[in-house]
Protein backbone atom coordinates (compact mmCIF):
# COMPACT_ATOMS: atom_id res chain seq x y z
CA UNK A 1 0.00 0.00 0.00
CA UNK A 2 1.01 3.20 -1.11
CA UNK A 3 2.58 6.05 1.50
CA UNK A 4 -0.44 8.36 1.15
CA UNK A 5 -3.14 5.68 1.08
CA UNK A 6 -1.59 4.34 4.40
CA UNK A 7 -2.32 7.75 6.16
CA UNK A 8 -5.66 8.26 4.43
CA UNK A 9 -6.51 4.43 5.90
CA UNK A 10 -4.74 5.78 9.39
CA UNK A 11 -6.35 8.62 9.89
CA UNK A 12 -10.40 7.36 8.99
CA UNK A 13 -9.46 4.86 11.38
CA UNK A 14 -8.63 6.73 14.40
CA UNK A 15 -11.29 9.52 13.67
CA UNK A 16 -13.57 6.49 13.71
CA UNK A 17 -12.67 5.41 17.34
CA UNK A 18 -14.39 6.31 20.20
CA UNK A 19 -12.31 9.45 21.03
CA UNK A 20 -11.82 10.15 17.22
CA UNK A 21 -14.37 13.45 17.19
CA UNK A 22 -15.94 12.34 13.55
CA UNK A 23 -19.09 11.15 14.94
CA UNK A 24 -19.04 14.15 17.09
CA UNK A 25 -19.47 16.05 14.47
CA UNK A 26 -22.87 14.69 13.85
CA UNK A 27 -24.09 14.76 17.07
CA UNK A 28 -23.17 18.69 16.59
CA UNK A 29 -25.23 18.89 14.02
CA UNK A 30 -27.85 17.42 15.33
CA UNK A 31 -27.73 19.85 18.19
CA UNK A 32 -27.52 22.93 16.46
CA UNK A 33 -30.64 21.66 13.92
CA UNK A 34 -32.73 20.81 17.31
CA UNK A 35 -31.98 24.27 18.92
CA UNK A 36 -32.86 26.22 15.93
CA UNK A 37 -36.86 25.35 16.53
CA UNK A 38 -36.35 26.22 19.15
CA UNK A 39 -34.98 29.66 19.05
CA UNK A 40 -37.59 30.39 16.04
CA UNK A 41 -40.92 28.91 16.98
CA UNK A 42 -42.23 25.83 15.94
CA UNK A 43 -43.82 27.41 12.65
CA UNK A 44 -43.82 24.67 10.22
CA UNK A 45 -43.59 26.98 7.34
CA UNK A 46 -40.78 28.99 8.91
CA UNK A 47 -38.74 26.25 9.56
CA UNK A 48 -39.96 24.97 6.28
CA UNK A 49 -38.39 28.31 4.33
CA UNK A 50 -35.11 28.67 6.99
CA UNK A 51 -34.57 24.58 6.09
CA UNK A 52 -31.47 25.10 3.74
CA UNK A 53 -29.66 27.44 6.02
CA UNK A 54 -30.19 25.92 8.98
CA UNK A 55 -28.79 22.82 7.78
CA UNK A 56 -25.71 24.49 6.01
CA UNK A 57 -25.74 26.55 9.01
CA UNK A 58 -25.22 23.16 11.37
CA UNK A 59 -22.74 21.54 8.76
CA UNK A 60 -20.48 24.64 8.36
CA UNK A 61 -20.16 24.68 12.25
CA UNK A 62 -19.70 21.21 12.76
CA UNK A 63 -17.07 21.09 10.25
CA UNK A 64 -15.63 24.13 11.82
CA UNK A 65 -15.52 21.97 15.39
CA UNK A 66 -14.27 19.04 14.06
CA UNK A 67 -11.04 20.78 11.88
CA UNK A 68 -8.91 21.58 15.45
CA UNK A 69 -8.35 17.43 15.68
CA UNK A 70 -6.57 17.71 11.66
CA UNK A 71 -3.18 18.04 12.86
CA UNK A 72 -3.43 18.82 16.57
CA UNK A 73 -3.32 14.87 18.01
CA UNK A 74 -0.57 14.24 15.38
CA UNK A 75 1.07 17.26 16.93
CA UNK A 76 1.18 16.02 20.01
CA UNK A 77 2.23 12.66 19.70
CA UNK A 78 4.78 13.40 17.63
CA UNK A 79 3.81 12.31 14.29
CA UNK A 80 2.99 15.30 12.49
CA UNK A 81 6.94 15.99 12.43
CA UNK A 82 7.31 12.43 11.15
CA UNK A 83 5.08 13.13 8.33
CA UNK A 84 6.67 16.66 7.26
CA UNK A 85 10.25 14.26 7.89
CA UNK A 86 9.15 12.02 5.03
CA UNK A 87 9.41 11.46 1.69
CA UNK A 88 6.13 12.17 0.55
CA UNK A 89 5.48 15.88 -0.66
CA UNK A 90 3.96 17.63 2.31
CA UNK A 91 0.76 19.18 0.09
CA UNK A 92 0.17 15.69 -0.79
CA UNK A 93 0.68 13.97 2.84
CA UNK A 94 -2.37 17.21 3.60
CA UNK A 95 -4.39 16.61 0.87
CA UNK A 96 -4.55 13.16 1.90
CA UNK A 97 -5.14 14.00 5.55
CA UNK A 98 -7.68 16.32 4.72
CA UNK A 99 -9.68 13.89 2.50
CA UNK A 100 -9.51 11.26 5.40
CA UNK A 101 -11.20 13.87 7.33
CA UNK A 102 -13.84 14.64 5.17
CA UNK A 103 -15.09 11.08 4.78
CA UNK A 104 -14.61 10.27 8.48
CA UNK A 105 -16.02 13.84 9.26
CA UNK A 106 -18.21 15.44 6.33
CA UNK A 107 -19.74 12.33 4.97
CA UNK A 108 -21.68 11.64 8.21
CA UNK A 109 -22.99 15.09 8.02
CA UNK A 110 -24.61 14.62 4.58
CA UNK A 111 -25.98 11.09 5.26
CA UNK A 112 -27.65 12.49 8.38
CA UNK A 113 -29.22 15.48 6.36
CA UNK A 114 -32.46 13.44 4.77
CA UNK A 115 -33.38 12.65 8.51
CA UNK A 116 -32.82 16.04 9.79
CA UNK A 117 -34.89 17.68 7.10
CA UNK A 118 -37.39 15.83 8.44
CA UNK A 119 -36.88 17.41 11.88
CA UNK A 120 -37.39 20.60 9.47
CA UNK A 121 -40.62 20.18 7.72
CA UNK A 122 -38.16 19.68 4.12
CA UNK A 123 -39.80 18.04 0.83
CA UNK A 124 -37.69 15.33 -0.47
CA UNK A 125 -36.72 17.59 -3.44
CA UNK A 126 -35.42 20.50 -0.90
CA UNK A 127 -33.76 17.77 0.97
CA UNK A 128 -31.88 15.84 -1.67
CA UNK A 129 -30.44 19.29 -3.47
CA UNK A 130 -29.34 20.13 0.02
CA UNK A 131 -27.60 17.34 0.58
CA UNK A 132 -26.23 17.16 -3.11
CA UNK A 133 -25.13 20.71 -2.34
CA UNK A 134 -23.41 19.68 0.92
CA UNK A 135 -21.69 16.59 -1.03
CA UNK A 136 -20.12 19.99 -3.23
CA UNK A 137 -19.81 21.87 -0.62
CA UNK A 138 -18.19 20.08 2.67
CA UNK A 139 -14.62 19.49 0.51
CA UNK A 140 -14.42 22.87 0.44
CA UNK A 141 -14.90 23.73 3.53
CA UNK A 142 -12.74 21.20 4.51
CA UNK A 143 -9.87 21.88 2.21
CA UNK A 144 -10.05 25.53 3.27
CA UNK A 145 -10.22 24.73 6.57
CA UNK A 146 -7.21 22.85 6.60
CA UNK A 147 -5.33 25.75 6.17
CA UNK A 148 -6.53 27.56 9.31
CA UNK A 149 -6.00 24.10 11.18
CA UNK A 150 -2.32 24.28 9.59
CA UNK A 151 -1.77 27.60 11.00
CA UNK A 152 -3.19 27.15 14.46
CA UNK A 153 -1.72 23.94 15.27
CA UNK A 154 1.53 25.24 16.67
CA UNK A 155 -0.37 27.95 18.81
CA UNK A 156 -0.84 26.77 22.03
CA UNK A 157 -4.43 28.26 22.57
CA UNK A 158 -5.06 28.17 18.82
CA UNK A 159 -8.57 26.62 19.30
CA UNK A 160 -11.09 29.85 18.92
CA UNK A 161 -8.84 31.96 16.92
CA UNK A 162 -8.81 28.88 13.88
CA UNK A 163 -12.68 29.18 13.71
CA UNK A 164 -12.23 32.89 12.99
CA UNK A 165 -9.63 32.80 10.37
CA UNK A 166 -11.30 30.01 8.70
CA UNK A 167 -14.79 31.86 9.00
CA UNK A 168 -14.37 34.75 6.17
CA UNK A 169 -13.18 31.51 3.79
CA UNK A 170 -15.76 29.78 4.31
CA UNK A 171 -18.47 32.60 3.77
CA UNK A 172 -18.35 32.29 -0.51
CA UNK A 173 -18.95 28.61 0.20
CA UNK A 174 -22.14 29.12 2.10
CA UNK A 175 -23.83 31.67 0.33
CA UNK A 176 -23.63 29.33 -2.93
CA UNK A 177 -24.74 26.51 -1.11
CA UNK A 178 -27.50 28.05 0.22
CA UNK A 179 -28.01 29.45 -3.21
CA UNK A 180 -28.42 26.35 -4.66
CA UNK A 181 -30.39 24.47 -2.07
CA UNK A 182 -32.78 27.42 -2.26
CA UNK A 183 -33.08 27.36 -6.04
CA UNK A 184 -33.95 23.61 -6.52
CA UNK A 185 -37.22 23.98 -5.52
CA UNK A 186 -38.07 26.23 -8.65
CA UNK A 187 -35.74 24.62 -11.34
CA UNK A 188 -32.79 22.87 -12.40
CA UNK A 189 -31.80 25.97 -14.71
CA UNK A 190 -31.50 27.96 -11.39
CA UNK A 191 -29.82 25.37 -9.65
CA UNK A 192 -27.16 25.02 -11.67
CA UNK A 193 -25.22 28.22 -12.06
CA UNK A 194 -24.98 28.50 -7.82
CA UNK A 195 -23.91 24.53 -7.89
CA UNK A 196 -21.29 24.73 -10.59
CA UNK A 197 -19.69 27.64 -8.61
CA UNK A 198 -19.56 25.79 -5.53
CA UNK A 199 -18.20 22.42 -7.48
CA UNK A 200 -15.40 25.16 -8.40
CA UNK A 201 -15.04 26.66 -5.05
CA UNK A 202 -14.27 22.91 -4.31
CA UNK A 203 -12.16 22.38 -7.12
CA UNK A 204 -10.03 25.17 -5.98
CA UNK A 205 -9.44 24.76 -2.73
CA UNK A 206 -8.28 21.44 -3.84
CA UNK A 207 -5.21 23.09 -4.85
CA UNK A 208 -4.73 25.76 -3.04
CA UNK A 209 -5.54 24.21 0.81
CA UNK A 210 -2.80 21.71 0.39
CA UNK A 211 -0.26 24.27 -0.91
CA UNK A 212 -1.10 26.80 1.68
CA UNK A 213 -1.41 24.48 4.60
CA UNK A 214 1.87 22.79 3.90
CA UNK A 215 3.89 26.12 3.74
CA UNK A 216 2.24 26.72 7.36
CA UNK A 217 3.26 23.91 8.48
CA UNK A 218 6.74 24.14 7.21
CA UNK A 219 7.20 28.07 8.59
CA UNK A 220 5.53 26.84 11.69
CA UNK A 221 7.26 23.82 12.52
CA UNK A 222 10.79 24.57 12.22
CA UNK B 1 42.38 54.89 -9.23
CA UNK B 2 42.81 51.10 -10.73
CA UNK B 3 40.15 49.50 -12.49
CA UNK B 4 39.31 47.20 -9.58
CA UNK B 5 39.31 49.73 -7.00
CA UNK B 6 36.72 51.69 -8.82
CA UNK B 7 34.69 48.50 -9.18
CA UNK B 8 34.62 48.39 -5.67
CA UNK B 9 33.22 51.70 -4.85
CA UNK B 10 30.49 51.11 -7.46
CA UNK B 11 29.52 48.17 -5.41
CA UNK B 12 29.63 49.66 -2.61
CA UNK B 13 27.68 52.47 -3.56
CA UNK B 14 25.44 49.89 -5.23
CA UNK B 15 24.54 48.37 -1.60
CA UNK B 16 22.93 51.46 -0.37
CA UNK B 17 19.03 49.70 -1.36
CA UNK B 18 20.05 46.51 0.53
CA UNK B 19 21.38 48.52 3.65
CA UNK B 20 17.81 49.23 4.42
CA UNK B 21 17.10 45.73 5.29
CA UNK B 22 19.18 47.00 8.33
CA UNK B 23 17.15 48.18 11.12
CA UNK B 24 19.27 50.90 12.01
CA UNK B 25 19.98 52.63 9.23
CA UNK B 26 15.83 52.07 8.74
CA UNK B 27 15.45 54.07 11.61
CA UNK B 28 17.83 56.65 10.74
CA UNK B 29 16.28 56.56 7.15
CA UNK B 30 12.72 57.31 9.21
CA UNK B 31 13.42 59.82 11.45
CA UNK B 32 14.82 62.16 8.39
CA UNK B 33 11.79 61.61 6.44
CA UNK B 34 8.73 61.41 9.01
CA UNK B 35 8.93 64.78 10.00
CA UNK B 36 8.56 65.72 5.50
CA UNK B 37 5.98 63.43 4.95
CA UNK B 38 3.64 64.58 8.16
CA UNK B 39 4.00 68.02 6.81
CA UNK B 40 3.07 66.77 3.20
CA UNK B 41 0.37 65.00 4.57
CA UNK B 42 -1.01 67.96 6.41
CA UNK B 43 -0.47 69.99 2.90
CA UNK B 44 -2.10 67.89 0.53
CA UNK B 45 -5.19 67.07 3.18
CA UNK B 46 -5.08 70.75 3.47
CA UNK B 47 -6.01 71.46 -0.47
CA UNK B 48 -8.01 68.30 -0.57
CA UNK B 49 -10.57 69.26 2.16
CA UNK B 50 -10.67 72.93 0.32
CA UNK B 51 -11.58 71.48 -2.78
CA UNK B 52 -14.24 69.39 -1.56
CA UNK B 53 -15.47 72.20 0.19
CA UNK B 54 -15.67 74.01 -2.99
CA UNK B 55 -16.95 71.24 -5.02
CA UNK B 56 -20.12 71.76 -6.59
CA UNK B 57 -23.41 70.21 -4.95
CA UNK B 58 -24.54 66.93 -7.16
CA UNK B 59 -27.86 67.90 -8.66
CA UNK B 60 -29.27 64.73 -7.00
CA UNK B 61 -27.77 64.01 -3.87
CA UNK B 62 -27.30 67.69 -3.06
CA UNK B 63 -24.35 67.92 -0.80
CA UNK B 64 -24.10 64.63 0.85
CA UNK B 65 -22.23 63.63 -2.38
CA UNK B 66 -19.19 65.20 -0.89
CA UNK B 67 -18.96 61.92 1.72
CA UNK B 68 -17.51 59.87 -1.44
CA UNK B 69 -14.45 62.27 -0.74
CA UNK B 70 -13.43 60.55 2.33
CA UNK B 71 -15.44 57.39 1.65
CA UNK B 72 -13.98 56.58 -1.34
CA UNK B 73 -10.17 56.79 -0.43
CA UNK B 74 -10.74 54.82 2.95
CA UNK B 75 -12.50 51.82 0.07
CA UNK B 76 -9.49 52.29 -2.17
CA UNK B 77 -6.77 52.31 0.57
CA UNK B 78 -8.45 49.38 2.32
CA UNK B 79 -7.41 46.84 -0.61
CA UNK B 80 -3.96 49.12 -1.03
CA UNK B 81 -3.41 48.04 2.65
CA UNK B 82 -3.53 44.59 1.99
CA UNK B 83 -2.08 44.40 -1.48
CA UNK B 84 1.09 46.31 0.58
CA UNK B 85 0.88 43.22 3.05
CA UNK B 86 0.52 40.63 0.43
CA UNK B 87 4.03 42.04 -1.17
CA UNK B 88 5.64 42.12 2.69
CA UNK B 89 4.56 38.30 2.95
CA UNK B 90 6.04 37.79 -0.39
CA UNK B 91 9.23 39.50 0.98
CA UNK B 92 9.14 36.95 4.70
CA UNK B 93 8.28 34.23 2.35
CA UNK B 94 10.09 34.17 -0.58
CA UNK B 95 13.43 36.39 0.23
CA UNK B 96 13.17 36.33 3.85
CA UNK B 97 14.03 40.23 4.03
CA UNK B 98 14.62 41.27 7.61
CA UNK B 99 12.17 44.30 7.43
CA UNK B 100 8.91 42.58 5.81
CA UNK B 101 7.26 41.32 8.72
CA UNK B 102 7.60 44.44 10.29
CA UNK B 103 6.11 46.14 7.00
CA UNK B 104 3.14 43.30 7.45
CA UNK B 105 2.67 43.72 11.32
CA UNK B 106 2.18 47.43 11.16
CA UNK B 107 0.46 47.64 8.60
CA UNK B 108 -2.35 45.52 9.69
CA UNK B 109 -4.24 47.84 12.36
CA UNK B 110 -3.78 51.14 9.90
CA UNK B 111 -5.54 48.86 7.15
CA UNK B 112 -8.09 47.77 9.28
CA UNK B 113 -8.89 51.49 10.66
CA UNK B 114 -8.92 52.47 6.75
CA UNK B 115 -11.90 49.39 6.06
CA UNK B 116 -13.47 49.89 9.40
CA UNK B 117 -13.76 54.13 8.02
CA UNK B 118 -15.08 52.38 4.42
CA UNK B 119 -18.00 50.65 6.44
CA UNK B 120 -19.16 53.97 8.34
CA UNK B 121 -18.80 56.81 5.83
CA UNK B 122 -20.58 54.58 3.53
CA UNK B 123 -23.01 53.70 6.20
CA UNK B 124 -23.67 57.33 6.78
CA UNK B 125 -24.02 58.18 2.93
CA UNK B 126 -26.44 54.77 2.62
CA UNK B 127 -29.25 56.54 4.94
CA UNK B 128 -29.91 59.44 2.76
CA UNK B 129 -29.09 57.70 -0.48
CA UNK B 130 -30.68 54.27 -0.49
CA UNK B 131 -32.65 54.86 2.90
CA UNK B 132 -30.90 52.11 4.88
CA UNK B 133 -27.70 52.07 6.97
CA UNK B 134 -26.92 48.50 5.73
CA UNK B 135 -27.94 46.26 3.18
CA UNK B 136 -26.28 42.80 2.29
CA UNK B 137 -25.51 43.39 -1.20
CA UNK B 138 -21.92 42.21 -2.73
CA UNK B 139 -19.86 44.91 -2.52
CA UNK B 140 -20.57 45.76 1.45
CA UNK B 141 -20.55 42.18 2.12
CA UNK B 142 -16.91 41.48 0.85
CA UNK B 143 -15.48 44.88 2.50
CA UNK B 144 -17.25 43.47 5.70
CA UNK B 145 -15.73 40.02 5.22
CA UNK B 146 -12.32 42.22 4.10
CA UNK B 147 -12.37 44.07 7.37
CA UNK B 148 -13.19 40.13 9.28
CA UNK B 149 -10.22 39.24 8.01
CA UNK B 150 -7.72 41.91 8.64
CA UNK B 151 -8.93 41.53 12.78
CA UNK B 152 -8.51 37.85 12.25
CA UNK B 153 -5.13 38.55 11.00
CA UNK B 154 -4.14 41.01 13.76
CA UNK B 155 -5.17 38.35 16.33
CA UNK B 156 -2.93 35.93 14.58
CA UNK B 157 0.13 38.17 14.69
CA UNK B 158 -0.55 38.65 18.46
CA UNK B 159 -1.23 34.94 19.05
CA UNK B 160 2.57 33.66 18.54
CA UNK B 161 5.06 34.90 21.23
CA UNK B 162 7.96 34.93 18.93
CA UNK B 163 7.15 37.78 16.34
CA UNK B 164 9.30 36.26 13.52
CA UNK B 165 7.08 32.20 14.02
CA UNK B 166 4.00 34.80 13.91
CA UNK B 167 5.29 37.05 10.93
CA UNK B 168 5.49 33.65 8.69
CA UNK B 169 2.37 32.35 9.55
CA UNK B 170 0.64 35.42 8.84
CA UNK B 171 2.14 35.71 5.91
CA UNK B 172 0.40 32.79 4.65
CA UNK B 173 -2.81 33.50 5.90
CA UNK B 174 -2.36 37.27 3.87
CA UNK B 175 -1.50 35.40 0.63
CA UNK B 176 -4.94 33.59 0.77
CA UNK B 177 -6.73 36.51 2.11
CA UNK B 178 -5.46 38.06 -0.95
CA UNK B 179 -7.84 36.35 -3.13
CA UNK B 180 -11.23 38.72 -1.70
CA UNK B 181 -9.37 41.62 -3.64
CA UNK B 182 -10.53 41.07 -7.09
CA UNK B 183 -13.46 39.62 -5.44
CA UNK B 184 -14.45 42.78 -4.01
CA UNK B 185 -13.57 44.66 -6.85
CA UNK B 186 -15.68 43.12 -9.67
CA UNK B 187 -18.30 42.23 -7.28
CA UNK B 188 -20.22 45.50 -8.18
CA UNK B 189 -20.11 44.13 -11.64
CA UNK B 190 -20.48 40.56 -11.24
CA UNK B 191 -23.70 41.27 -9.42
CA UNK B 192 -26.50 43.11 -9.87
CA UNK B 193 -26.05 45.02 -6.64
CA UNK B 194 -27.36 48.00 -4.69
CA UNK B 195 -23.89 49.69 -4.62
CA UNK B 196 -22.83 51.40 -8.01
CA UNK B 197 -20.58 50.06 -10.50
CA UNK B 198 -17.36 51.23 -10.96
CA UNK B 199 -17.36 54.84 -12.03
CA UNK B 200 -13.75 55.50 -12.20
CA UNK B 201 -11.08 52.55 -13.08
CA UNK B 202 -13.59 50.73 -15.55
CA UNK B 203 -12.87 50.38 -19.20
CA UNK B 204 -13.70 53.49 -20.56
CA UNK B 205 -11.96 55.90 -18.73
CA UNK B 206 -14.11 57.09 -15.71
CA UNK B 207 -17.77 58.49 -15.84
CA UNK B 208 -16.99 60.97 -13.27
CA UNK B 209 -16.82 64.71 -14.32
CA UNK B 210 -13.86 66.52 -13.79
CA UNK B 211 -15.18 68.90 -10.92
CA UNK B 212 -15.46 65.81 -8.53
CA UNK B 213 -12.70 63.63 -10.03
CA UNK B 214 -9.91 65.89 -9.34
CA UNK B 215 -10.95 66.80 -5.72
CA UNK B 216 -11.10 62.68 -5.15
CA UNK B 217 -7.88 62.26 -6.71
CA UNK B 218 -6.35 65.02 -4.40
CA UNK B 219 -7.77 63.28 -1.23
CA UNK B 220 -6.44 59.78 -2.10
CA UNK B 221 -3.20 61.00 -2.58
CA UNK B 222 -3.78 62.42 0.25
CA UNK B 223 -4.91 59.21 2.16
CA UNK B 224 -2.38 57.65 0.79
CA UNK B 225 0.51 60.17 2.49
CA UNK B 226 -1.31 59.70 4.98
CA UNK B 227 -0.95 55.54 5.01
CA UNK B 228 2.75 56.15 4.25
CA UNK B 229 3.42 58.48 7.38
CA UNK B 230 1.30 56.13 9.39
CA UNK B 231 2.88 52.78 7.90
CA UNK B 232 6.69 53.88 8.70
CA UNK B 233 6.23 55.26 12.10
CA UNK B 234 4.18 52.00 12.87
CA UNK B 235 7.66 50.13 11.53
CA UNK B 236 9.73 52.46 13.53
CA UNK B 237 7.67 51.70 16.66
CA UNK B 238 7.76 47.87 15.98
CA UNK B 239 11.17 47.97 15.65
CA UNK B 240 11.97 49.89 18.91
CA UNK B 241 9.22 47.10 20.73
CA UNK B 242 11.23 44.31 19.61
CA UNK B 243 14.66 45.70 20.78
CA UNK B 244 12.38 46.65 24.34
CA UNK B 245 11.75 42.32 24.01
CA UNK B 246 15.02 41.40 23.37
CA UNK B 247 16.82 43.16 25.88
CA UNK B 248 14.17 41.75 28.41
CA UNK B 249 14.67 38.90 27.45
CA UNK B 250 18.70 39.31 27.75
CA UNK B 251 18.16 40.91 31.10
CA UNK B 252 16.17 37.89 32.17
CA UNK B 253 18.94 35.31 31.13
CA UNK B 254 21.26 37.27 33.27
CA UNK B 255 19.51 37.48 36.46
CA UNK B 256 18.91 33.46 36.37
CA UNK B 257 22.51 33.13 35.33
Amino acid sequence: MTALAALIRRDIRIALRVGGGALIGVLFFLSVVVLMPFAVGPDLKLLARLGPAILWLGALLASLLTLDRLFMADHEDGSLDLIVMSRIPLELACAAKALAHWIAAGLPLIVATPVLGLLLNLDTLSTSAIALTLLAGTPALTFTGMIGAALAVTLHRGGLLLAVLVLPLSIPVLIFGVAASEAAATGPQTFGAPFLILCALSLVSFVIGPFAAAASLRQGLD
Amino acid sequence: MSIARKAQRDYQDAMSLIDLANPSKFLTLTARILPWLAAATAIVFAIGLYQAASAPDDYQQGATVKIMFIHVPNAWLSMFVWGVMSVAALGTLVWRHPLADVAAKAAAPIGAAFTFLALVTGSLWGRPMWGTYWEWDARLTSVLVLFLMYLGLMALWRAVEDPSRAARAAAVLTLVGAINLPIIKFSVDWWNTLHQPASVFRMGGPTLDRAFLIPLFVMAIAFTLLFLTLHLAAMRNEILRRRVRSLQMMQANARAA
